[in-house]
């Protein structure tokens, strides 16, 4: 549970929201956050409480995401959405070098990217958690990534604690949510009336210093408490808890990594909607008029056929491959490079699935078996 | 000199090459040459290396292609790369001449373990191009070859012309390597023995394969073969070393593309150890 669970809070009424918005944008900061776009509730540049997915509902199942109206005034009753926020810290598309070549010479120079100063509001306890996965990546000192570096140490995350979680989360079995747990600067937890307001960091105690707050109720603490509970309560999917390090490891000549070939597309749709996938190519891009290049980072996907190849060869060249190749990654190899799993139970693989391949299920199945195959 | 110079403290981007200049050009086997590189600026430790790393070599507009370095000059101020010209960015290689400028990030990558050899049996295992990577271990065995006891050199090739590096071997040989020769076919009957390299190590006796360190390079197929068969003489995985090829990227384990199981080839390795390896060459498709 929220390890500031027990800390008094701040109060926040529901007419002040806006306040935020303006504190921030007084602060300089650009603001991201929830809204509608297209069907689907995505992260954008917002400008205004307005903005925000006002009396919006998300149905989510395996491969099946629905918006509807419920009508209240509710700003953050859904839970995660397409986007992460992997898209601001390492964009999709960012160029890197510019390539000049004047009478043989050549010339490379950095991109510099204009710094950034992003508020990150309605950020989810599983969405901390892989920003927190992420960092020990992108923050290694050994090759941090400077653009990422930048955006990370001058944003301000403004989290919400999930109180209506989807079909499809399954957070509380990998220990990431439905409540915050750390890295947030200041968490709100939305009740009919209001905003109960919990402080993470000085940034964050700056902040609310500067917002229209008065101490929460007893009656208001315990009712946000209990929508907690009651969120995690209807969190019914599980990985299941196994060691998935060395048992799922045991399993890479399974006869099942085929039958979820049968189904999967090799779409890379679940590692585009995975707030922690991180691989990533770069490419020359040359400009036509002048010969100049740029060389451009771009995400990319295991899922990709010539995503791994030696001597022209590609490594993986069947879907079951490259399914056990992002499975086995993501759950079992994650923990040795990194130190913990590459999953923080956000469900968004087994939403934005086009066939609903549901990873608790598959790791379920492979577990299953009682006989090793292939160590 | 044969310390790792990849530098630790870094606030550009990791994919930021310098600018080296092409030095000369030696034509190898057919479709093969090697590139000697310098520094365009006076980096000293720009070409600085371990036997066993490689560059990533960048051609404006082609791409980035991870190359292994082959030797340096005396004076330490070339580094050499044998590149096969057989894809995108290694055919734009071979329109490079002398004077010509190119981008280089490096060095990256484990090195050959040069330090445990000493003192000890060496046993060199190549495979085609796989030779290249080890020529800076043959070249600083033979400038300390007191350092090292019996060194043996098993090398195979398809056939008798694509013996790289071939008019090496004498000198190879004068410096006390007992150089062996393997090809898959001999059309021409040049008295070549013909057979894949494990065989070379089959009809082999090490003195003591507790004493014995294991340097192999060339396809994976053949590497894990050498292998086994190294262990049927005794020898135990974890003195076997493998230099391991994907398509490295960043070169430094965050762009995803090289790894196998736990590891980024381009960071863990190319060099491993074959205890380390071995269960996933059982794998299909890993």
């Amino acid at each position: 549970m929220n390890e500031k669970e027990n800390e008094p809070k701040l109060w926040l009424d529901r007419h002040e929201l806006q306040r935020i918005f303006d504190v921030l944008i007084d602060d300089g900061y650009e603001i991201v956050g929830p809204t509608v776009e297209q069907g689907a509730i995505i992260y954008d540049r917002i400008s205004s409480a307005d903005d925000l997915p006002k009396g919006i509902r998300d149905q989510q199942e395996p491969g099946k995401y629905r918006l509807e109206a419920a009508g209240d005034e509710y700003c953050f009753s859904f839970a995660v959405g397409p986007h992460s926020w992997k898209k601001y810290l390492t964009p999709p598309i960012m160029p890197l070098l510019r390539v000049k070549q004047k009478n043989s010479e050549l010339e490379i120079e950095e991109v510099i990217q204009k710094p950034q100063k992003f508020a990150f509001l309605g950020v989810r306890g599983c969405e901390l958690a892989a920003i927190l996965i992420q960092d020990r990546l992108w923050l290694d000192p050994a090759h941090s990534d400077p653009v990422y570096r930048q955006r990370r140490e001058s944003s301000l995350i403004l989290a919400v604690n999930c109180t209506t979680p989807a079909a499809t989360c399954f957070c509380s079995s990998m220990q990431t949510g439905p409540a915050c747990r750390s890295g947030y600067d200041v968490a709100l937890t939305e009740l009919k009336a209001g905003f109960v307001i919990a402080v993470g960091t000085s940034s964050g105690a700056a902040l609310v210093k500067r917002l229209p707050l008065r101490p929460a109720t007893q009656a208001e603490m315990d009712e946000a408490k209990q929508s907690l509970a009651h969120a995690e309560a209807k969190i019914t999917k599980q990985m299941p808890q196994v060691d998935e390090h060395s048992k799922l490891l045991k399993k890479l000549k399974h006869p099942h990594w085929q039958s979820v070939a049968e189904r999967c597309l090799s779409c890379a749709n679940c590692t585009m909607v995975c707030p922690t996938c991180f691989c990533h190519s770069v490419d020359d891009v040359s400009d036509l008029n002048n010969g100049d290049i740029t060389r451009v980072r771009r995400w990319d996907s295991c899922f990709n056929l010539d995503f791994s190849h030696a001597s022209g060869t590609p490594i993986r060249d069947t879907t079951a491959s490259r399914y056990r190749q992002w499975l086995t990654h993501k759950l079992a190899s994650w923990i040795d490079q990194f130190g913990s799993s590459g999953c923080v139970g956000c469900g968004r693989c087994i939403t934005w699935c086009p066939v609903g391949i549901d990873l608790t299920q598959e790791v379920a199945t492979l577990l299953e078996e009682p006989v090793d195959v292939g160590e | 000199m044969w310390e790792n110079s990849q530098s630790k403290e870094r606030s550009r981007s990791i994919w930021l090459p310098r600018v080296v200049v092409v030095d000369s050009i030696e034509p190898e086997v057919d479709g093969v040459a090697t590139y000697s590189l310098r520094a365009k600026s006076e980096d000293k430790d720009s070409t600085q290396f371990a036997p066993g790393q490689f560059n990533m070599l960048y051609i404006p507009g082609c791409g980035e292609v991870a190359i292994s370095i082959s030797g340096s000059s005396h004076d330490g101020t070339l580094m050499r790369h044998t590149i096969r010209h057989v894809g995108r960015v290694t055919n734009a290689i071979a329109n490079l001449q002398p004077g010509s400028e190119l981008g280089l990030r490096g060095p990256y990558g484990t090195a050959w373990p040069l330090a445990e050899c000493m003192e000890k049996d060496v046993v060199l295992v190549a495979g085609g191009l796989g030779l290249a990577p080890l020529r800076p271990v043959i070249e600083a065995i033979v400038s300390e070859r007191h350092r090292f006891h019996k060194v043996n050199l098993f090398i195979g090739a398809r056939s008798p012309e694509l013996l790289l590096f071939a008019k090496e071997y004498e000198a190879w040989t004068q410096a006390d390597i007992n150089v062996q020769v393997t090809v898959d076919r001999d059309p021409q009957e040049l008295g070549y023995h013909t057979g894949v390299v494990p065989l070379l190590i089959d009809r082999w006796q090490p003195r003591d394969p507790q004493k014995l360190v294991a340097i192999v390079c060339g396809p994976e197929v053949m590497m894990d073969y050498s292998a086994r068969s190294l262990q049927n003489k005794g020898l135990k995985g974890e003195s076997i070393y493998l230099s391991l090829e994907r398509n490295m990227q960043c070169a430094v384990g965050v762009c995803g593309h090289c790894q196998l199981g736990p590891d980024f080839i381009c960071k863990n390795g190319p060099v491993l150890k074959y205890d380390r390896v071995k269960h996933y060459f059982a794998v299909r498709d890993l």
